[in-house]
């Protein structure tokens, strides 16, 4: 059975992370522009939407040595959109502006910044996009710790889609901690679509049922 | 023989024409905007269709390691359309994408008012911007439309080596070649150019500055007449060095001069999603 939401997947120290991430351009090329482009959007939000189109070409796109698991256009978008020090209500006017107008590379980075913006709930809609959506960048950004406030029935749908489409279920936030018995079922019939076809059951799907099937879960 | 399209509309294809032309060495491709074979009648309409240019489509290509870049505009045929002017106003947000390359396809259809207005405008931004402009030369009356599309373009201000000039043949050629502009040639089975003739007019006027395309889209196109051009040229006698010229200088050193074209990599097969080339079949 399923957690308490809030209890199993707490909100991440938002701010401390978007200082960690800053923190990881800390002598790079492209660090005096970072920082005058958010000093820019800090004072002048509309200035958001063409910095933020540019921000890969400033930045590059190589993984961030000092911050796992972020590339530095990402990072760098992150920044950007932390730099915006608005209500709710109008930062998420903001972020859905540059996810609604952005290519694939910037939608993918709205996805990754939104566990850290304080948005509340208000850019699930975004994930729901990303998730209709068949291109696995933005399905995986899609996963993240934000989607934690997806509901169980879209959550499981995506974590299928993920298996569909070659996602591999590391994106996947908190897979072991919310997967339950309606997702084991929905996984399973997968598999027995796939075996009957005399298809390869992809191996992280398997050891997820494996894993599911057995007391001990989280493995 | 690596090959560069620098024109063709892979929204049109299928998934399989990506199969194809990657087994047949087509490394990159130009996707310019134009319209659907159809009319659209909002600016949402092509909201969606730059969406598709700028991330649809170029993970599509790269399934099949090939590089995909855009150029965005309003077309010349849906711009006389009062419904959808509104495109020039959403497109200064588009052009600083890092997938968009050039301004286009921009110039004449029936050489209206209209016409006149969105290809000057689209200039403007295309100098505004630091980007090159891909230009279509009209399909009716192609040489008045040509004389006129070059006179716009020298009065836009825009420096003529960052234009590029398509769908020329025999008859209109020598007035891009004249005006200094790059100089496209679409190949097709039954209208526009036939590899022969492309190969006649490159023995004439050289290989400097020269692109050939497909321009394969909805209709009755071939997204392989580019290897068939090179073969043509190869059987005529042509160099290696000169297909390559061709085939992928060419179209790499006009839309460079964006300072946006990405090439790194495009060797690395399976380079599509996050650094991790798993994937499972169907999507």
């Amino acid at each position: 059975m399923t957690a308490p939401i809030e209890k199993a997947w707490p909100e991440p120290d938002a701010g401390q992370r978007a200082l960690d991430l800053r923190a990881a351009f800390a002598g790079l090329p492209c660090e005096p522009w970072l920082d005058e482009a958010a000093d820019t959007i800090w004072r002048r939000s509309e200035a958001l939407t063409g910095l933020f189109a540019a921000a890969a070409r400033h930045c590059g796109r190589q993984q961030l040595a000092a911050a796992p698991g972020w590339t530095a256009d990402e990072a760098a978008r992150t920044i950007l959109l932390s730099a915006l020090e608005l209500p709710e209500e109008t930062l998420i006017a903001h972020v859905e502006e540059v996810y609604v107008y952005g290519d694939a590379a910037e939608k993918r980075a709205v996805l990754r910044a939104l566990p850290l913006l304080p948005v509340g709930d208000r850019a699930v809609p975004l994930l729901h996009d990303a998730i209709r959506t068949n291109d696995p960048r933005l399905l995986a950004a899609a996963v993240g710790p934000y989607a934690r406030r997806l509901d169980a029935a879209l959550w499981r749908q995506a974590v299928l889609k993920c298996v569909f489409t070659g996602v591999p279920l590391d994106a996947v936030h908190a897979l072991r901690e919310r997967a339950d018995t309606q997702l084991m079922e929905l996984l399973e019939g997968y598999a027995l679509e796939r075996r009957a076809a005399g298809r390869d059951v992809p191996a992280d799907a398997a050891a997820l049922l494996q894993g599911l099937g057995t007391e001990e879960g989280g493995a | 023989m690596r090959i560069f399209d620098p024109h063709i509309h892979m929204t049109s294809r299928t998934t399989d024409d990506y199969r194809r032309m990657s087994a047949a060495g087509v490394q990159a491709v130009v996707e310019p905007a134009f319209w659907l074979g159809q009319p659209r009648t909002n600016v949402g309409s092509f909201t969606d269709y730059f969406d598709a240019l700028l991330g649809w489509e170029p993970y599509r290509a790269s399934l099949y390691g090939i590089r995909h870049h855009c150029t965005l505009a309003l077309n010349p045929k849906e711009a006389n359309d009062p419904r959808c002017r509104g495109v020039l106003d959403v497109l200064p947000r588009y052009l600083e994408k890092d997938g968009v390359v050039a301004v286009g396809e921009i110039g004449y259809d029936s050489m209206t008012r209209e016409e006149d207005e969105a290809f000057a405008a689209q200039l403007a931004l295309a100098i505004a911007h630091s980007l090159p402009a891909l230009v279509h030369t009209p399909h009716r009356d192609k040489a008045g439309g040509t004389r006129r599309t070059l006179a716009v373009v020298a009065e836009s201000g825009i420096d003529p080596g960052r234009v590029l000039v398509d769908h020329l043949n025999e008859v209109t050629v020598e007035l891009a070649v004249d005006a200094g502009c790059w100089v496209g040639f679409s190949v097709y089975p039954d209208t526009k150019m036939t590899p022969e003739r492309t190969v006649a007019l490159l023995r004439r006027y050289g290989t400097e500055r020269m692109l050939v395309n497909s321009a394969a889209d909805w209709g009755n196109s071939d997204p392989l007449l580019t290897l068939v051009t090179g073969q043509a040229m190869l059987a005529a006698g042509f160099s290696e060095a000169d297909i390559d010229q061709v085939l992928w200088h060419n179209p790499v050193a006009f839309f460079a001069q964006s300072g946006r074209l990405a090439l790194d990599g495009i060797e690395e097969p399976g380079a599509d999603f996050a650094g991790n080339s798993v994937r499972r079949g169907g999507i």
